[in-house]
């Protein structure tokens, strides 16, 4: 008698080109049906009703307290005018510039951050020994807050760009250890059981169970990181930077040119999302089993 | 156990357990909680010796020792007359002589199906990575399970999952196979399909099985062998061997013998259960 | 839906983890854990201390190391601030901020999320929006705080606000979606009504989510007052009340900079880790105690 066979199987030998047509088809389906339903309508609607307020109670009822912000329309026109009056715009040379700087420095940082903090994570997370040298000093030094920082790092390092650069590291750096240390902590002890079982040295265990199994802490790590890496350079630029979008922000204010500091501002949330959706792209691309698993590919 | 496979030689059996007067105790504290309380018992070398018992009772403790996850309190377990460990020695060694298949089953999720069965001979470098795939490939093939090799075990459905587990074991050529309940979580009708899938599977590879469950139908049909064990803390209650006939499928579920062989073991399994209830145990 | 409960629901299973074991982790449980946290930290702290005297000592000061004050002159620093009622005025002002702030979003935040979870039509409209505004860090709105509100203070408050609120917004609705639908409906078929429902089930399931938004946001809260005071208290003319308005831990640390009190900067840290580490150790413990079932393991 046989073991029963497996035919049924739905992708057992489907050619790849056939899968791929039915996975085409399957996402214009999903973007038919999302215009078709009410979402993409009350999403615009959300907008409009902020916009609609903003531009409303500045410019047209100028009512008492925000009457002396800038309005919407002078940032809109502000921003996609070739000669703007603030100076800055989408057709400035500088704008681009500050953008560029600002990036360079999270790049910077974080990568420094993710570097580190990821083989910290690890070491603390697999060594229970490591852990208990070195959380404690880890755990004692986390609760201060990046900014106050900036003093010491301005007498340690010398120059302008290094002090804002370690500020922008410090938080980062923290979350990335943090959160790759619980990912390895976060592995089921029957997956270490069963590759023991199966005869796997240690360094085996290190590169096949740890590092993938705490992939999705660390990506999840990664992602807090980006986002607080903005949160600190924002700050820094502001008390010491040169160019950058915390600098144009900030300068906007003291030059009293307002629209500068609000496309500084929308600016700086447009550049990071696009940076954490940069970071959740990878993590989808590194971690397949994950994407297929909770059924958010075809 | 009857029936051996045509293409397959003739070879000793291995994989016998022997277990003298086991004792295992948990510190915590209020004292010790005692899990094995002198337990003894024998898995002959080839054969499916079936382990039942209330939730709770131990018996995955006894499991455990096996492998080599816990220390013994006291006690002595031999494989092939060779210590695992006793005395001198509180604690074995994990290793690909005996392998585990967990309850909820530790297939890495992040390693396709072929990836995860493959791991065991491209860890211990028994087998170059080329080989070790085609070798997997025709046991997936073998076991009803071609097809799957690439996707990842989350995609598949957890009675593949098992089969694909048991499998990773296989390939290993390990003596003994040691089983912690790995059909608790399916229902009744795949389950009685995957009891017949495993017995083949014995039938062609003569490893010797350790087999947890507290499900006496199963233990009967599957086993050669059953011990009944009390609630915690564990020791035999009763033992039984199966005399029913080789190759074995679904049918005999309903014959004259098995049902003897019900009559005689349930009303032991049943006070121990009772006494479990009673004591509101946890789900080990 | 389900794509995002699952989401929502593994990122706050990963927040609670992460404010449990950094406590546990603190907490030895054994002696060597103790002795080894001891150890480690005694080492760090005579590296700290050679490596700032090495000019004393050697004659050759280190490069980043050699500026920073050693921790003995810390120490007499600190001991000598003690007395002082200007530090301990910048105690009070920042944790007032921080309260002021905190509490503020935590009252907006906390019904804002349940309505984003029970209401879809709500939740369509309004959560773009906030994910669009969520990016931008709170700090680049003190330039446009500064423009609205009339007081400084209200200022960094709407800054302070800002920083935590998104956070417990966000853990809120995670809390809420990821509520098992079968309680909701065990619950209906036992005959409860939608307000018994709300009060009963979704509340007390949010509430662990809530905690852990709330331990991460007082975190961020502290960030958040620190650099706002250092921006509009010192350094800089963002102020509109005068450099005497700013007070707190954050201009105390700027003011000893600029004035050249190296090892205040240094005591001012050290006092507001403790500060933010005291103040999350509150809120954890708030949270344990109002959540008991989510402590048994």
């Amino acid at each position: 008698m046989e073991a029963p066979a497996d035919h049924g199987h739905p992708r057992a030998g489907a050619p790849h080109s056939a899968i791929r047509r039915v996975r085409l088809e399957l996402a214009v389906y999903r973007a038919l049906d999302w215009l078709a339903s009410p979402r993409p309508y009350l999403m615009l609607l959300g907008f409009a009703l902020f916009l609609g307020f903003w531009w409303l109670s500045v410019e047209v009822w100028r009512l008492p307290r925000f009457s002396g912000m800038p309005g919407l329309t002078t940032i809109v026109r502000e921003w996609l005018s070739p000669e703007p009056e603030f100076g800055l715009s989408l057709f400035t040379p500088d704008y681009y510039l500050h953008i560029l700087t600002s990036l360079q420095r999270v790049i910077i940082a974080f990568g420094l951050a993710t570097l580190l903090g990821v083989s910290l994570g690890l070491v603390m997370g697999w060594s229970d020994a490591a852990r208990e040298y070195i959380f404690p000093g880890f755990e004692i030094l986390r609760p201060i807050p990046a900014l106050a920082w900036v003093p010491l790092a301005i007498l340690m390092f010398t120059g302008t760009e290094a002090p804002v650069i370690f500020v922008t590291f410090l938080p980062a750096f923290f979350a990335t250890t943090l959160n790759t240390m619980l990912g390895v902590r976060s592995i089921d002890t029957q997956y270490f059981r069963a590759a023991a079982c199966l005869g796997a040295s240690q360094g085996y265990v290190f590169r096949h169970i740890v590092l993938p199994g705490a992939m999705p802490f660390i990506f999840t790590g990664l992602e807090i990181s980006m986002g607080l890496s903005w949160f600190s350079l924002v700050a820094g630029e502001m008390i010491s930077g040169e160019y950058g979008l915390g600098y144009v922000i900030y300068t906007g204010y003291t030059m009293i040119s307002y629209p500068t500091t609000v496309i500084g501002m929308i600016t700086l949330g447009v550049v990071g999302y696009l940076s954490s959706a940069v970071i959740r792209l990878i993590g989808k691309l590194l971690m397949r089993w994950r994407a297929r698993e909770l059924g958010l590919e075809g | 156990m009857g029936a051996p496979a045509d293409n397959q030689p003739c070879r000793s059996l291995r994989g016998a357990i022997r277990i003298e007067d086991a004792v295992k105790i948990y510190e915590n504290d209020d004292g010790g909680l005692v899990a094995v309380d002198h337990c003894s018992f024998n898995c002959a070398a080839g054969e499916i010796t079936m382990v039942v018992g209330p939730s709770g009772c131990g018996k995955t403790t006894l499991l455990n020792a096996i492998a080599g996850f816990h220390s013994l309190t006291s006690g002595t377990i031999y494989l092939d007359d060779e210590l695992l460990c006793g005395p001198e020695k509180l604690q074995a060694k994990p290793g690909p002589d005996r392998i585990v298949v967990f309850q909820n089953g530790a297939l890495f999720p992040w390693k396709t199906n072929i990836e995860n069965v493959v791991f065991g001979p491209v860890a211990q470098g028994a087998m170059l990575p080329a080989d070790a795939r085609d070798k997997a490939r025709s046991m997936l093939a073998g076991a009803g399970l071609a097809g799957i090799e690439d996707e990842y075990p989350g995609q598949i459905s957890s009675g593949m999952r098992r089969r694909v587990e048991i499998v990773r074991a296989l390939i290993n050529d390990p003596k003994v196979l040691l089983l912690d309940e790995p059909y608790r979580a399916l229902d009744a009708l795949t389950k009685s399909v995957m009891h017949e899938a495993l017995l083949q599977t014995c039938y062609r590879s003569r490893v010797t099985v350790f087999f947890i469950t507290h499900d006496l139908e199963e233990a009967i049909f599957l086993g050669d062998q059953i011990e009944i064990m009390t609630s915690r803390p564990c020791r035999t209650k009763k033992r039984l061997k199966v005399d029913l006939p080789h190759p074995r499928d679904h049918t005999i579920v309903t014959s004259r013998r098995f049902r003897e062989l019900m009559d005689e073991t349930i009303d032991a399994v049943h006070e121990e259960a009772a006494k479990a209830f009673r004591l509101g145990e946890r789900e080990g | 839906m389900r794509k995002l409960q699952r989401r929502f629901a593994s990122v706050n299973e990963k927040a609670r983890t992460v404010t449990a074991t950094s406590a546990a982790a603190l907490n030895p449980r054994s002696g060597r854990s103790l002795a080894r946290a001891a150890a480690a930290i005694v080492i760090l702290v005579s590296f700290w201390e050679i490596g700032s005297r090495f000019n004393e000592l050697a004659g050759v000061p280190l490069p980043m190391i050699g500026q920073i004050p050693a921790p003995s002159r810390v120490i007499v620093a600190w001991y000598n601030l003690l007395d002082d009622p200007g530090y301990w005025r910048s105690w009070y002002l920042s944790f007032l901020r921080v309260a002021a702030g905190f509490s503020a979003a935590m009252i907006v935040g906390i019904p804002f999320g349940l309505v984003l979870a029970l209401s879809r039509t709500f939740y369509l409209t309004a959560f773009p929006t906030f994910e669009v505004l969520r990016p931008i860090p709170p700090l680049a709105w003190v330039p446009a705080a500064i423009l609205f509100w009339p007081t400084q203070e209200l200022s960094i408050a709407f800054i302070t606000f800002l920083g935590a609120f998104y956070t417990i917004v966000i853990n809120v609705v995670g809390g809420a979606r990821g509520i098992d639908a079968r309680y909701v409906q065990s619950a209906y078929s036992m005959g409860a009504t939608s307000w018994n429902i709300f009060r009963r089930i979704v509340l007390p399931a949010t509430l662990p989510s809530i905690m852990v938004g709330a331990a991460v946001g007082m975190g961020i809260t502290w960030e958040v007052v620190v650099a706002a005071e250092m921006i509009s208290g010192g350094g800089s003319t963002l102020g509109r009340g005068g450099s005497g308005s700013g007070g707190g831990l954050g201009f105390f640390i700027w003011n000893s900079y600029t004035g050249g009190s190296y090892e205040q900067i240094i005591v001012g840290m050290i006092s507001i880790g403790i500060a933010g580490f005291v103040s999350s150790s509150i809120i954890r413990y708030v949270g344990k105690v109002a959540t008991p079932w989510m402590n048994v393991r």
